[in-house]
């Protein structure tokens, strides 16, 4: 019998652990920053948190503005709650606690209390999709799917730290109730390099390309972007489309991308089930428009726990499993 | 103060001031009365069992303007148990906020007046009720809200016994200790009775007082169908309130149906079933009741 040396395995990353390769460029706590100068500007914002400030970058608000922030303790129904009571105020509140907490633990809060009259609330939703290795009871694979179905509520999915800075005061313009998928800590800055601007409520063309066409959001942009780089070095040439805002989708955009010969993929940091996939593939059905779309996404699975890298690669969400997969296609 | 603004009661004398209270009450009951008869059945049983707690805020405390329910310095009164809207629409009507000729079409198609009280249909109602637990974590947000922009509005949040069932109630009661809401009043409606029935075979919640105690509030238990009780539970929160002071929960023990006796004798169900021939009955021994009692 013959033994094989045991490789060092990687260890379960820290709950909060940066999804930013090495060397990668990163702003700290871009949200935190954001909501500081939003709120310089905008007296009537205030934050509030469920025991998770230090958590969700709501920390620098916190500090910058102790008079206006509030503190609702691990009480997330109270949290979502509240907000919609201080929104009925005039105030504009920014909610953070995880996406998990807000999406499975207190929708009827933020369904009934503020969608449903169409009050400014914001959350701001931690550890979106598979951005921790902690396992299914931190893993909000399916926050998206959950959130849709609420009418009046704007779900957005920032790629970096770009994306986020500039969400931030949109969102607060907004008028009504609105989710964020927040990446936190140190977030790349990816879309610095590309003719871009956050547009809430638009999807934007990153880069042009003929042989395929990438339907991406959140941190999903930033693999498109890489595995884009990649293809080409196999002669692949291909398009990338940002779709931050999940909803209202822009169909127009997106739609207008796809109905060429090119193939389509959908990339995303969420369940294949009720997430930027089917807002795709619903857009395309309804269009009318004849277009197969692969669905590059998470299984409608429990995900394992684990360090994130080894997740992603499992899964599919690297850069590696996603030029594999589309060669597989071509 | 403008002279629109009605504390109605305010400069009068205590006899005048629990008679206008008795008075509304009883204007209020037969609102309700009319309403049910409308649906033929509902939630009538509660409605005339919580008219003194509403008497008592609209008619007593709530600083509001009739013709401008909307307006800035208003205090906010919350109705957490959506299905009392029955009652409130009484006192709606009889605050002047919604017309009397409007009750009529309580629970109908197109009305302003839903069965379940929602903001986004009818004036003077602040939120939308229903989903039980919901009132008092709003409540919070708006007392912290209005505290943060230095109102001296008050929050009165209402809420039934069975609420008290869920978690989200307790989240809030912690949160309002925490944040020292002195400008927070919650009524708690206690008829012992829930929707699969009596609350104690449901979900035992008692001791109900050393609860809301615990969790650092000031707490007062009182006849919900004795007025002078309940302005008197009213004025003890006035002494107690600052703007960092502790909340106040004043728990109100009710009878379903008080003031019909009909009603009152009547198997308690949290929806009842009222008979066509009934309705002329109830309102019969409701006014007998009232005029017998200010004779």
């Amino acid at each position: 019998m013959t033994t094989t040396p045991v490789k060092a395995r990687l260890k379960t990353s820290a709950m909060i652990a940066s999804f930013a390769d090495p060397g990668q460029k990163t702003a700290p706590a871009p949200f935190g920053h954001a909501l500081v100068r939003a709120a310089e500007e905008n007296p009537a914002i205030v934050g509030l948190t469920a025991d998770l400030g230090k958590y969700t970058d709501m920390h620098i608000f916190a500090k910058a503005f102790p008079e206006r922030f509030f503190q609702m303790g691990m009480a997330e129904q109270l949290l979502l709650g509240a907000a919609a009571g201080m929104a009925q105020t005039g105030l504009v509140p920014f909610a953070s606690t995880y996406s998990v907490f807000a999406a499975r633990r207190a929708y009827d809060f933020l369904c009934l209390d503020a969608a449903e009259p169409n009050l400014n609330v914001n959350v701001v939703g931690g550890l979106p999709g598979l951005t921790t290795g902690y396992g299914p009871s931190h893993q909000a694979t399916e926050d998206m799917a959950i959130f849709r179905g609420m009418p009046n509520l704007t779900i957005v999915d920032p790629c970096d730290s770009l994306d986020i800075e500039q969400a931030v005061p949109q969102l607060a313009a907004s008028g009504g109730p609105t989710y964020l998928r927040l990446l936190r800590g140190n977030v790349p800055t990816v879309l610095d390099e590309y003719d871009y601007t956050f547009e809430l409520g638009k999807a934007k063309v990153l880069r042009g390309g003929a042989d395929v066409v990438f339907v991406s959001s959140g941190l999903m942009t930033m693999r498109a972007l890489a595995a884009a780089k990649e293809l080409a070095k196999h002669h692949v040439d291909v398009a990338v489309v940002h779709a931050p805002t999940i909803k209202p989708f822009d169909s127009e955009t997106v739609l207008r991308e796809l109905n060429t010969d090119r193939l389509a993929v959908t990339l995303e940091n969420h369940s294949v089930v009720g997430g930027l996939f089917e807002t795709v593939a619903s857009a395309v059905v309804h269009s009318g428009i004849n277009k197969r779309v692969v669905p590059i996404a998470l299984p409608d699975e429990f995900l394992h726990a684990g360090a994130l890298p080894t997740l992603h690669e499992r899964y599919g969400l690297s850069v590696a499993r996603i030029v594999e997969k589309v060669l597989g296609e071509l | 103060m403008t002279t629109t603004t009605l504390t109605a009661t305010a400069g009068t004398g205590a006899a005048e001031r629990h008679r206008m209270v008795e008075d509304f009450a009883y204007r209020m009951r037969h609102h309700a009365l009319n309403m049910g008869e409308v649906q033929g059945q509902g939630y009538v049983g509660q409605a005339l069992g919580a008219a003194d707690m509403f008497a008592a805020v609209y008619a007593d405390q709530l600083v509001y303007r009739p013709e401008d329910p909307d307006w800035d310095g208003r205090d906010r009164f919350l109705l957490s148990t959506g299905h009392y809207a029955i009652g409130h629409y009484a006192a709606l009507a009889q605050a002047g906020i919604v017309p009397i000729e409007e009750l009529e079409t309580y629970g109908s198609d197109d009305s302003r007046l839903p069965m379940s009280g929602m903001a986004t249909y009818t004036p003077g109602m602040e939120i939308s009720g229903g989903s039980l637990g919901h009132g008092l974590p709003i409540a919070i947000g708006t007392a912290l809200g209005l505290r943060h922009q230095g109102s001296t509005s008050r929050v009165i949040n209402f809420m039934s016994d069975g609420e008290l069932d869920e978690g989200s109630t307790w989240e809030a009661a912690m949160g309002a200790h925490h944040h020292g809401l002195g400008n927070l009043t919650v009524l708690v409606d206690i008829n012992a009775l829930q929707a699969d029935g009596k609350t104690d075979t449901v979900l035992r919640t008692e001791p109900v007082a050393d609860k809301w105690a615990a969790n650092g509030w000031h707490v007062q238990r009182v006849d919900g169908n004795d007025v002078g009780q309940l302005l008197a539970a009213f004025d003890a929160v006035a002494k107690e309130a600052e703007p960092d002071a502790r909340p106040s929960v004043i728990l109100c023990d009710t009878r379903v149906g008080r003031g019909v006796p009909l009603l009152e004798e009547r198997e308690k169900a949290h929806f009842m079933r009222i008979d066509e021939h009934e309705w002329k009955i109830c309102r019969e021994q409701l006014t007998a009741g009232h005029e017998g009692a200010t004779k």
